[in-house]
Parts: structure tokens; sequence; C-alpha cells
């Protein structure tokens, strides 16, 4: 007799969804589906809205990673009203956004998945969470806890708010940085780089290498990457190209303008999240043997299709994480390694921007005149990259809204890696909590 | 003996979840010693249908204070609401769109059906298809807040709730009161600027499309009133507590108005009549402000504050 197994919520992830697995009579996985179960509407609530006003209300898209659709939406009110913002202010929103990325990375790697890689994967669920981290090693949590908020607490300083932000503006940035403010805050992001390189050392001496079975079998799939890169190939997260990779590394970059020429978005009946595809490359189909049309987002993938990365550090850890696994990486467990590479290049990028003296610049807004048109705003945020394609009438008010963001190109693989390692952990009926918690681990790796 | 805690997250965006987090350094001061976390899906992996998935029904641990965030926009979110109301002795609707409906509320200016039609039959990037229906929770007939569907003991409003109301809430608790509550006073009671009690410039609004006029070496209190320069600023109808027990409010902090984050003042206030008397008072004509209806309830348009208009007579 066939069973199902609903393993929900999937927890330590941000987002709402559930797991089944649909076991056949001999036990063995007939199938299983990564069923997302929150729809908010975002695309249609906005229609209707002051231009202006997206920035503060798409914020509100993801509380964990705010400042991305934030800015994403700012450059494309930029692009609605035709407006270039001062030198100043681009320095201060990609600011804004390092900073942003640096607590969200140590949340992720510490809060969500530590869990399963220091207390076990086969863990008893009552202590595989930080708590249960925070009872085995005080000292190590105690000093999580402080740099994670002291990152988060830098931008709460500086703008008022860390969560839902609102400096990012059409034309500009609302506030400037100031001298002592730049001072303070340098130093408290180099400690930032010194914890970003402690943690990439730690993960490396004593996680990754007793993961190695796992890294190589886990919820490993076949697919193509998108990420931004800047013009010379190298990582970037505030504005460039897109570069979509084909599994076999082959790639196209195109402009913002051209996602529709490239996406399409294929939608299952049981899943409220969309899962976009490359169109050009053929018909959507997610067989595990076959995929066709599938890529990935997040950091993993941003890895894979730059060329370096910008900064010293972070590019002696791309260099070592290509030496051994090569370009693109396909194991979807090395998102874990790769987000920590980007850690230590948000850091790297922060400083340089608060080395520039240009930092503290007072022009900051150029002021706006209502017109009609259309403007498609992109950055990456760290669960992937974020398209924001607005559309306003004459008298500035939002008449279209289309989104891609974030986790949502990676639906598709995620579906494949959750069956894939179904199918791989659960055969003849054999399972328990910690086999069920292996199958999450594959969510896990992709968010955020 | 610590104090057992369950949370929820609803049409939650997780803000105020990392609201909590950023508790900071003195969370370790509460968890483990205070408070034991028995189900918070961010964090740690308790699940509704028992650890090998098998349960037939969402099922809660028991916990002494249940946080719910988010609205309720589908049968699921309702379910699990009403399951925290019967596992929790207190009950914490923790955010604005718990306590008000919050921003995806704004949805309730149109039928669900009409949502549906956009996102899956008039999307540039989407071939039509049908609205997703196996497994997926169907839509509640609209956005609600928490108190729509079950009672709550405290509101805890805030987009997101600034971490020192938590902590004071949380530490209430434990010294075993059973009621918290923020006062019941005004943005602007707590906003440091200069008021001349008129506006700066003509009658009409200006829209952010350019910015406040402010010094940035020169503290707040020295800025003309954001409204008072002619701009919108929900600060006369929002409730005040977004810096926290003192401070300034904070997007004035970054030169931006108000957008009224922490919901109306009082739960029977209405919004938009308010912020009529509010900018007639200064000499300011609410015509001029476009989009009315969605900025005045864009944090609370849960309780039937918004609703789809019906379709003009046709001629």
């Amino acid at each position: 007799m066939s069973t199902v197994i609903n393993i929900q919520p999937v927890t330590r992830i941000e987002g709402h969804s559930r797991v089944a697995i649909h076991l056949d009579q001999d036990g063995n996985v007939a199938d299983a589906k990564f069923h997302v179960t929150a729809l908010r509407g975002f695309e249609k609530f906005t229609e209707g809205r002051l231009v202006e006003d997206m920035p503060r209300i798409v914020a509100r898209i993801c509380g964990i990673c705010p400042w991305n659709h934030h800015l994403a939406s700012a450059k494309a009110t930029d692009k609605v009203f035709g407006v270039n913002i001062p030198p100043t202010a681009e320095k201060l929103r990609r600011l804004a956004q390092h900073l942003a990325w640096i607590p969200d990375k140590l949340l992720h790697f510490y809060f969500l998945a530590a869990p399963d890689l220091l207390m076990g994967l086969n863990s008893d669920p009552n202590i595989r969470n930080i708590v249960g981290i925070a009872i085995q090693n005080p000292d190590l949590a105690k000093r999580v806890v402080h740099m994670r908020h002291q990152g988060a607490h830098l931008l709460e300083k500086w703008l008022g708010k860390v969560i839902h932000p609102m400096a990012a503006v059409p034309g500009g940035f609302s506030k400037p940085l100031l001298e002592d403010q730049r001072v303070e805050f340098l130093g408290e992001t180099r400690e930032q780089l010194e914890f970003a390189k402690f943690t990439i050392k730690f993960a490396k001496e004593n996680v990754f290498p007793k993961y190695m079975d796992e890294i190589k079998t886990l919820g490993v799939i076949k697919t193509g990457f998108i990420g931004t890169v800047r013009a010379d190939g190298t990582h970037e997260i505030y504005d460039g190209k897109i570069r979509l990779m084909k599994p076999d590394g082959a790639y196209d970059d195109f402009s913002y303008d051209e996602y529709t020429d490239y996406l399409g978005e294929h939608v299952e009946p049981w899943s409220y999240a969309k899962m976009p595809y490359a169109k050009k490359w053929g018909a959507f189909s997610m067989d595990l043997d076959n995929p066709v049309g599938i890529y990935r987002s997040n950091a993993l993938s941003r890895i894979n299709v730059c060329d370096r990365m910008p900064g010293q550090d972070a590019q002696m850890e791309l260099e070592e994480f290509r030496t051994n696994f090569g370009r693109p990486a396909q194991y979807t467990l090395l998102y874990h390694w790769a987000r920590l590479i980007e850690l230590v290049s948000n850091c790297e990028e922060a400083i340089k921007l608060l080395e520039d003296p240009e930092i503290t610049g007072k022009e900051i807004r150029t002021p706006v005149k209502v017109r009609g048109g259309r403007g498609v705003g992109c950055v990456e945020a760290p669960r992937g990259t974020l398209i924001h394609d607005y559309t306003g009438d004459d008298n500035g008010l939002i008449t279209n809204v289309n989104l891609i963001v974030g986790t949502t190109h990676n639906q598709a693989p995620i579906n494949m890696s959750v069956k894939q390692a179904a199918k791989m952990l659960i055969q003849n009926g054999k399972y328990d909590q910690g086999t069920l918690n292996h199958i999450e681990a594959a969510v896990r790796a992709y968010d955020p | 003996m610590p104090a057992s805690v369950s949370s929820e997250w609803l049409n939650a965006c997780s803000g105020c979840e990392i609201s909590i987090l950023n508790i900071g350094d003195a969370l370790l001061d509460l968890i483990p010693s205070k408070l034991t976390l028995v189900h918070i899906p961010a964090l740690v992996d308790s699940k509704y249908f028992g650890p090998l998935g098998d349960g037939s029904h969402v099922a809660l641990p028991e916990a002494t204070v249940g946080f719910l965030s988010g609205a309720i926009r589908n049968q699921e979110h309702k379910e699990v609401a009403e399951e925290m109301r019967r596992k929790a002795k207190i009950l914490i609707a923790l955010g604005t769109c718990a306590t008000n409906g919050g921003i995806p509320a704004q949805a309730n200016m149109w039928p669900n059906q009409e949502v549906f039609e956009k996102i899956y039959r008039k999307s540039v990037t989407t071939d039509p298809v049908e609205t997703p229906k196996d497994v997926v929770p169907p839509y509640t007939d609209r956005v609600m807040a928490v108190d729509e569907v079950v009672k709550v003991d405290i509101y805890m409003p805030g987009c997101p709730p600034h971490p020192d109301l938590i902590a004071d809430a949380i530490l209430a608790l434990l010294d075993g009161k059973t009621e918290w509550k923020l006062d019941e006073r005004s943005v602007c009671d707590t906003c440091p600027v200069v008021r001349e009690k008129k506006a700066a410039g003509g009658a009409d609004i200006k829209r952010t499309l350019q910015s406040v006029t402010y010094n940035p070496e020169e503290p707040v209190s020295k800025m003309r009133c954001i409204m008072e320069q002619g701009f919108l600023c929900m600060g006369t109808v929002t409730k005040a507590g977004c810096a926290g027990k003192t401070g300034i409010p904070r997007c004035i902090q970054a030169y931006m108005p108000c957008e009224g984050c922490f919901g109306p003042i009082r739960k029977t206030a209405n919004p938009l009549i308010d912020m009529v008397s509010a900018l007639s008072s200064i000499g300011q004509n609410i015509n001029s402000l476009q989009d009315r209806r969605a900025v005045l309830n864009r944090f609370c348009g849960a309780h039937g504050k918004l609703r789809p208009l019906p379709a003009p007579p046709k001629r």
C-alpha cells in the first residue's frame, strides 16, 4: 500500500513549504515534490501604486533580504522616470547592499545550516538547532550572535531601519554617510572580515571534510546557472550583466531589458511558486536524467558564472574552490562553501567603499519629474537574481509589475534535488527522522 | 523552569523573526535558561505531522507563550492560527501583518480571482495556466488580521516591531505579568522636529520625488517637520514605538516620511478621517494626495478597511 510522507514545515529555511514523498507499495520513492504553500500576490496588489512608493512596499517581499528588493526596485523606478543617480548615491546603495549581505550570510551558515553540519544530520531534532550549538559551544555561539547583530545594527545606526528600509529612492539615496560614521563602520567592517575569514577557515578545516560523501551525492543534479557579472566577468551584486550559463559552461550575457527573451516561467498545479527556466534551451523538463531548461541561482551559481572575485581574499578562496571542484561545480551542498566565499567578498567590498573618500559626498539625489515609462531593475539577493519590471503611466502610477525574484529561480532545481535525495535515501520503506532531515538538507543548501 | 515559546509565521515575510534575533547578545541570557523554543520553523525542527511525517493534521506543541506573525491569507494559516491558540496560554500577535493585515492586505482591494488572474494568466513571462490547487491551501476570502480568527492576548505591531519592545514584552511575561501593550500615542509624540503648526509651502502635497530639506550635520531636532514641509507623513495617525522605548522615529532618522508601519493609534481609529483633519489643520489639501485609499491603509487593510470597490455603473 502506498504512503505519503509529509515533511512540514520545511524548517531552518525562509519560506513556507511542504516536502511530500510518495512511496510505492515496496516502500520505494515513486515521487517527491516541494510544495510552496504561500502566495501573497505582490505583482497584483502593487498595481495602481505611486511609482516612488514601490521601493518601500516591495522590501516586504522578504524580511531577511529586504535591502535587495528595495534596491532592485529603486533601480527600476530610476529607469521608469529616466533619471541617472549621482555617483555618491550609487556608492551608498552599494555599501548598504554589502552591509546587508554580511549578517544574512552569517545567519544562514550558523543559525540555519550549522545545526546539520555541527550537530549532525541524524542528530536529535531537539538539539539540532542554534540552541543546541549554544549549549555545546557557548563561546562560539556568543561570538556568532554578537557578530551577526553587529552587522545588522550598522545599517540601523546609519539609516534608521535595517529591516524594511526606505533610504533608496528614485533619483538616489535619502541620507548621506557622515565622516565619523564612516570611520566607525570601517572599524566594525574590518572586524566582520576577520570573522568571515575565521568562518570559512573553520568550515574548511572542521566541517566540509567530514561531509565529502554527502557533498558528492546529496541532492546532486545537473543544471545551468544564473548570476550577475561586471562587463569583465567579475562577480558583482549591484549592477552588471546577467549571465546565464549552460551545464557545459557555455553562457550568454544579457542586459536587464532583455530578460524576457531568455527567461520563461513554468507553473505546476501543486505549488504556488513559479518555476523559471531558460527558454532558449528547449521545453521545460525536470526529468532527473535529462533535465531541460533548468538553471540555478544563489551563491554556488554566482561563483560558477563569474570569472573571478573582485577582492584578493575572496579570489584566493575561489581559486582553491575551483581547484577542488572545477567550473561549473554541480554538487548541491557546495552552496554552503560558495556562500562563505561570498561572505568574505562582501566584507572586502564594503571596506573598499568605506575607504573611498567620495562615500561621504553630499550630492546624493537627482530630483525626479513624473513621466510614463517602463523600467527593469535588477540586483543579486543572496538567494538569486532579483528582476523587478515596472511600468508606470503618465501620472506616475504603476500599471504593470512583473517579478522574478531570488528563490523562485531555484524552484525547479529544489524539486529535482528533493526527488534525487529521496530516491537515493529511502529504499524498501526504511527511513527515520534523520533520513527525512537529509532530504530537507538538500533544500536548505539553496536557502537563503 | 524555563517558559516554553512557540512561534509560527503565516502570510509573513520573516522580518519579525529577524527582529527577534536583533535583540542581540541579550538573547543568550534568555535562551535556554529562561526560554525554551519548542516550535519555530526558522530555527527548530518541530513538524506539524510529527518527525516521521505521518500525522494526519496540523499539531503544535503546548507552550506558555505563542507568537503569530503574518496575517491570514489561506486556509492553512487559519488552521495554524487556531491550533496555536489552542496550545498557547498567552498569544501574541507579532508585527503589523498579524495585528492589522500589513502590506499584503493591500490585496484586499481586489477579489481573489483578479489576483490569480494577474499572477497566472497575465504575466509577461508566464504562459497562461489554471491557478494551482493541488495540495496548496486555498485562499480565504480576504486577508485577515489574526484577531479576526482567534482571540489575541497581546498586540505587538510594527513592520517590524523593534527588538527592544519584543524583549520588553518577553521579560514582562517572565515576570508573571499577563498583559502588555504599547501606549496609545502617535509617532509625532515621539518626533523631535521643529513645528510651526502650518505648512511651509502651498496647499498641495508633494510627492517624495525630491528629498525633504535637511542638514545632515545637525540633529533631527533642528529639521522642519516633514509634513509641514509639504510631504505626506503618516506620523499623526500612526502608533508610536518604532524606535523602541525611546528614540527618534526610524524613517525620520533617514529623512524620509513615516509610512505608518505601526498601524493606527488605536483599534477603532480611522486613518482617513484623522489624516484629513491633520492636513487641514496646517492648511493642506487632502484631495491632492494620489492613491489615497492605498496609502492611508497601507498597513491596516484587514478588519474590513480595504475591500474591492464596486464596479462603476455602466453608462
